[in-house]
């Protein structure tokens, strides 16, 4: 039985950032950014770290967002924000406020 | 990295040394703890670590016995953090005085992990076997203070499984971040208490009831992680996430395991004293007996479920069997299931089995290595 939490409703002014425990490092072993937690390791797609490395408690989810658009051609806005969402669920991300 | 079709491995459990100041019944630990005391020295264990980090490790869980029992634990912390490591330190905390403490975290420590056996000194020290309850509370607080993340660990049991609503109550005193409760995995020390240990049924009904509680009320605030006991489940643990697959243990002579009971195994042995880290994990005839799912005999061979559970245990099957190469036991389409439903019966009838001596384990004090 593993604990569940519910997705934590979140709005564009949350300035997420890596909980203190959470570790985002790159694995040459691998070639992929990785999210480290007490138990567990997630293997990040590209997208995943690009968006991880801009959770720095300064920006807000919304200049994340914006972030992305200069970097990439397409960027699905509920997909961005399910991610979040879910990492903050999971206790990963923490929602900062300014 | 991993080659030849093996994924590489993402943890590494390090035990550190057997030697423990308590005495729990319920240790996994191997019964012949001497056997082992010849120590790795810190630079082998720095070369294991380097060793690890190549072949693809992430997560490095130091343990043992008790890893404070080691003086060069913070040396050992600052090398894996300067590798990239996530260092987690799964402690008795008898030692984590404010010095050490602040060693571990100037060192990079990531995360700690305390042992908890209830919620009361009385019974606490009495599973532990020696004055250590409220030490332990003294570190906790410690270690919140100082900033990390507390997991408790808590073994559940026949003594303590009807006091978990006691021992939430505590942690959330602590302010722990997390709580894994963890029924008994009967190997080492279990195994040969196992009678005065297993719960009943009824016992675990209650103990579920309080941790689905639990896990509402506590929401957000602390995560709560129950592992049920594979005796009373219809399908076994799917052990290590299979056997030479995701992780690796090293024992405190060098010794390296797919997992940190498979001493007991007729098998080749394997150590980092003489063979490298990535041709044990990738080459080894250790690593490959029973990696994948050819060496599987039925009803594992035919059954749809064989890439989640990986068999089971195979420590068990040996443990149980005699065979390390059946079916594990706590399977209900396992041939010799019986072995395990009759524990499990035995418990049930309560109050026999309620008074069976525990066996403390014992570190032979004569033949300490250092």
């Amino acid at each position: 039985m593993r604990s569940t939490v519910p997705v934590q409703t979140a709005d564009g002014a949350d300035r997420p950032r890596l909980a203190r425990h959470v570790r985002l490092r790159f694995d040459p072993a691998r070639g992929r950014h990785v999210l480290l937690t007490p138990e567990a390791v997630t293997v990040l797609n590209g997208t995943g770290a690009a968006v991880l490395e801009l959770c720095d408690g300064q920006r807000t989810r919304t200049e994340i967002v914006a972030a992305l658009r200069g970097r990439y051609d397409s960027v699905d806005d509920d997909e961005v924000r399910l991610f979040l969402d879910r990492l903050t669920a999971r206790r990963c991300l923490e929602a900062g406020r300014g | 990295m991993a080659s030849a079709g093996v994924d590489a491995p993402f943890g590494l459990l390090a035990e550190l040394t057997y030697r423990c100041p308590l005495h729990c019944s319920y240790c996994s630990n191997p019964l012949d703890l001497a056997a082992h005391a010849d120590e790795l020295t810190t630079a082998e264990w720095q070369r294991v670590l380097a060793e690890a980090r190549e072949l693809g490790v992430l997560q490095l869980h130091l343990s043992g016995g008790e890893p404070l029992l080691r003086r060069d634990l913070a040396e050992i912390v600052q090398c894996a953090a300067e590798l990239g490591l996530y260092t987690n330190l799964i402690t008795s905390a008898l030692g984590l005085t404010p010095r050490r403490a602040e060693q571990l975290l100037a060192a990079g420590l990531d995360h700690v992990q305390i042992s908890l056996q209830a919620d009361e000194a009385a019974l606490a020290d009495r599973l532990a076997g020696t004055p250590s309850f409220e030490r332990k509370l003294v570190a906790a607080r410690l270690v919140k203070e100082l900033g990390w993340p507390l997991t408790l660990n808590v073994v559940l049991h026949r003594h303590n499984a009807d006091r978990i609503a006691a021992i939430l109550d505590l942690a959330e005193q602590l302010e722990a971040d997390r709580i894994e409760l963890a029924h008994t995995q009967y190997y080492g020390w279990a195994l040969r208490n196992r009678a005065g240990l297993l719960p009943s049924r009824a016992q675990l009904e209650r103990a579920q009831g309080v941790v689905r509680a639990a896990h509402e009320r506590l929401q957000g605030r602390m995560e709560v992680i129950y592992v049920l006991p594979d005796y009373h489940s219809r399908y076994p643990k799917p052990c290590m996430g299979g056997w030479g697959r995701r992780q690796l243990t090293v024992v405190p002579d060098g010794g390296v395991l797919p997992c940190p009971t498979a001493h007991t195994l007729p098998l080749p042995r394997a150590s980092v004293r003489e063979s490298s880290l990535a041709w044990i994990w990738e080459s080894s005839p250790l690593f490959r007996r029973f990696r994948g799912t050819d060496w599987m005999p039925d009803p594992c061979r035919s059954c749809d479920r064989r890439e989640l559970d990986f068999g089971g245990c195979r420590c068990q099957a040996f443990l149980l069997t005699g065979d390390a190469a059946r079916t594990d036991p706590v399977c209900h389409l396992s041939p010799d299931h019986g072995l395990v439903a009759g524990a499990v019966a035995a418990a049930d009838e309560g109050a026999r089995t309620r008074d069976a001596v525990l066996a403390p384990r014992l570190y032979p004090a004569a033949r300490r290595s250092r």
